[in-house]
C-alpha cells in the first residue's frame, strides 16, 4: 500500500450483504478468532482520538453517478488496514507545480508508471524525452537518482514561452532541478542534457535501472531529430541559442524502436522501459506493438485519449543482454511494417473518420 | 553537470565510435553543492565509474583527495565513499565545454546543462 495510487484504502472483510439484515446475519457468522486478538468484540473502550482500531461500513451504490439508486447495491463491513498513496495525487498536482508544458503528464499517471517500472531506492532512472521533468518527480518520490534529456534546448534550461494561461514567459524557477526542489527531492537530480534521443550520448554500459518516458506523438509537441537538410524539411526551426537546425520529421515507428533498441543497450538485466504508444483505436492490433528479442512485454493498458485515438501503457522488462545484431533485427520482425503503417498518426488524429469515408466513397467508385 | 555524468557521456559524431570516450573536460565556472550523502547509492555507482576518465576530469578541476581506484571492502568503507560521494556529486561545471577526443567538437555546457546536438553534417551518411 505504500506504493499504489490507485487503492484508496484496504479494509479486511468482516462482513457482507445486498441489505442491511443480510450484513448483520453476515457479521454474526464471521469467526470470533480471525478477529483481531488483544481485543473482544466491541468490548473495548470508544476512543475517538486515536483509536487502536478502526471499522468501516462501506455502501456501494455502484459506478454511474448519474443514476444513484435509493438503496445500495452492497453493504461492506470491515476492519481498517491501510491507506493507498491517493494524496499524492493531489500533493504532486501538476496545478500546483512550479514548471510545467503543454504536455506535462498527470501526477497519477506518473506514479503508475513509476510503479510499472519497479522504481526503488538508489535506482537509476532516465527519461529521454523529459520535457519538464514530471516523470522524474515519480520516481525521485520512490528514491531513484534521476536522468533526463531532451531535444529542445528551451525545455530543458527552462527558458521560452510559459505554458500557463494568463502567464506569457518562463519565470527563474521554471526547470526541472526547480521542480524537484518544490518536493524536496532535489538531491536526486543527477542531471539533465540537450540532446538527441535518437543520437544518444551514453557510453557503452548498462546503468540505468528504468526507462520511463512519454514520446512525443507528433501533435501537442512535434517529434524531431537533428539530420541533413537535404532531407523532407517538415518546418525547419532554428533555435538561437543551440545554432543547431532542427528538422526533419521523425517518423514515430523509427523513434520507438531507437527507443527500444536504447533501452536494451542501456538498461541492467531485470531493468524496465515504460512508455505511452499512440494508436489509430480502428487500426490497432496487439500484434503492431513494438518488439525486441532482448525486452520481454510485461503489459499494455489502454487510454482513451479521443473517439478514435488512444494510448497505451507499455511496460517491458530487459530479458536477455544486448548484442550488437540485435539492433536490426526488428527490420525482419512483422510488428516493424505493422506500426509504420500508423506514421501517419498525426494526420488520422486531425482527419479521423472523414479520412475513412473518404477512402471509402474512393474504393467504392474504382 | 557532474562528475558522474561526465563519466557516462560519449561523442557520437559519425565514425567515432568507442573512441569517442572520454569527452575532454574544460570549466570556465565551477560550483560545489553539497549533497546528502548516500553511502549505498555511492557504493552502487563504485562499479560502474570508468576510472581513468573520472581521474582525468577531477585533475582537469584541480580536485584533491580523488581516490586512484575502487579499495577493498569499498562497500564498508565510509571515508572512502564519502570522498567518492563529493567529486562524483558535490563538484558541478557550470559552464565549459566536452570535447570530443577524436574529431575535436567541442559540446558546450552552459548554467550547468550540456549540449549533445549535433549539426547537419555530423549526421551526414
Amino acid at each position: 500500500m505504500k506504493r499504489t495510487v490507485c487503492a484508496k484504502s484496504i479494509f479486511e472483510l468482516w462482513g457482507h450483504g445486498k441489505c442491511p439484515e443480510e450484513l448483520y446475519s453476515s457479521l454474526k457468522n464471521y469467526p470470533v478468532e480471525k478477529m483481531a486478538l488483544e481485543f473482544l468484540p466491541f468490548e473495548g473502550k470508544v476512543n475517538l482520538k486515536k483509536p487502536q482500531h478502526v471499522f468501516s461500513i462501506l455502501e456501494d451504490y455502484g459506478l454511474d453517478p448519474n443514476h444513484i439508486p435509493e438503496n445500495p447495491h452492497n453493504i461492506y463491513f470491515g476492519r481498517w488496514i491501510a491507506d493507498g498513496q491517493r494524496e499524492l495525487i493531489e500533493s504532486y498536482s501538476v496545478k500546483k507545480r512550479h514548471f510545467i508544458g503543454n504536455t506535462s503528464m498527470d501526477a497519477g499517471l506518473s506514479f503508475i508508471m513509476a510503479n510499472h517500472g519497479k522504481v526503488k531506492k538508489n535506482d537509476i532512472v532516465f527519461d529521454p524525452f523529459v520535457g519538464t521533468g514530471g516523470l522524474l518527480i515519480a520516481s525521485a518520490h520512490f528514491g531513484a537518482y534521476v536522468y533526463g534529456t531532451d531535444i529542445d534546448y528551451n525545455t530543458v534550461h527552462g527558458l521560452g514561452k510559459a505554458s500557463r494561461k494568463n502567464q506569457k514567459w518562463r519565470g527563474p524557477d521554471e526547470n526541472i532541478r526547480a521542480n524537484l526542489r518544490q518536493y524536496g527531492l532535489e538531491k536526486y537530480y543527477l542531471d539533465v542534457l540537450v540532446s538527441d534521443a535518437s543520437k544518444p550520448s551514453w557510453r557503452k554500459g548498462t546503468y540505468f535501472d528504468a526507462i520511463i518516458t512519454d514520446p512525443p506523438y507528433g501533435i501537442r509537441e512535434s517529434t524531431r531529430r537533428t539530420g541533413s537538410q537535404k532531407e523532407i524539411p517538415k518546418g525547419i526551426e532554428k533555435c538561437p541559442e543551440s545554432h543547431v537546425p532542427v528538422s526533419l520529421s521523425y517518423h514515430l515507428s523509427d523513434m520507438f524502436f531507437d527507443l527500444l533498441n536504447f533501452s536494451a543497450e542501456t538498461l541492467v538485466l531485470g531493468g524496465r522501459l515504460v512508455y505511452w504508444l499512440p494508436v489509430y483505436t480502428p487500426e490497432y492490433t496487439e500484434e503492431m506493438v513494438p518488439w525486441h528479442p532482448c525486452l520481454k512485454l510485461i503489459s499494455n493498458c489502454e487510454q482513451k485519449l479521443s473517439s478514435h485515438t488512444s494510448r497505451r501503457l507499455i511496460t517491458m522488462e530487459k530479458v536477455k543482454e544486448f548484442e550488437n545484431r540485435d539492433q536490426y533485427s526488428h527490420l525482419l520482425s512483422d510488428h516493424f511494417l505493422l506500426y509504420q503503417g500508423h506514421n501517419s498518426f498525426r494526420e488520422k488524429y486531425f482527419s479521423g473518420v472523414t479520412k475513412r469515408i473518404a477512402k471509402e466513397e474512393k474504393s467504392g467508385q474504382e | 553537470m557532474r562528475l558522474l555524468t561526465h563519466n557516462l557521456l560519449s561523442s557520437h559524431v559519425r565514425g567515432v565510435g568507442p573512441r569517442g570516450f572520454p569527452l575532454r573536460l574544460q570549466a570556465t565556472e565551477v560550483r560545489i553543492n553539497p549533497v546528502e550523502f548516500n553511502p549505498d547509492f555511492i557504493a552502487r555507482m563504485i562499479p560502474k565509474v570508468e576510472w581513468a576518465a573520472l581521474l582525468e576530469a577531477a585533475d582537469t578541476l584541480h580536485l584533491i583527495e580523488v581516490p586512484k581506484e575502487p579499495i577493498q571492502g569499498y562497500e564498508r568503507n565510509e571515508e572512502f565513499l564519502r570522498k567518492m560521494h563529493h567529486v562524483l556529486l558535490e563538484v558541478e561545471v557550470l559552464e565549459g565545454t566536452l570535447q570530443c577526443p577524436e574529431s575535436g567538437r567541442l559540446f558546450p555546457i552552459s548554467r550547468g546543462i550540456p549540449n549533445m546536438l549535433l549539426s547537419d553534417e555530423e549526421t551526414e551518411t
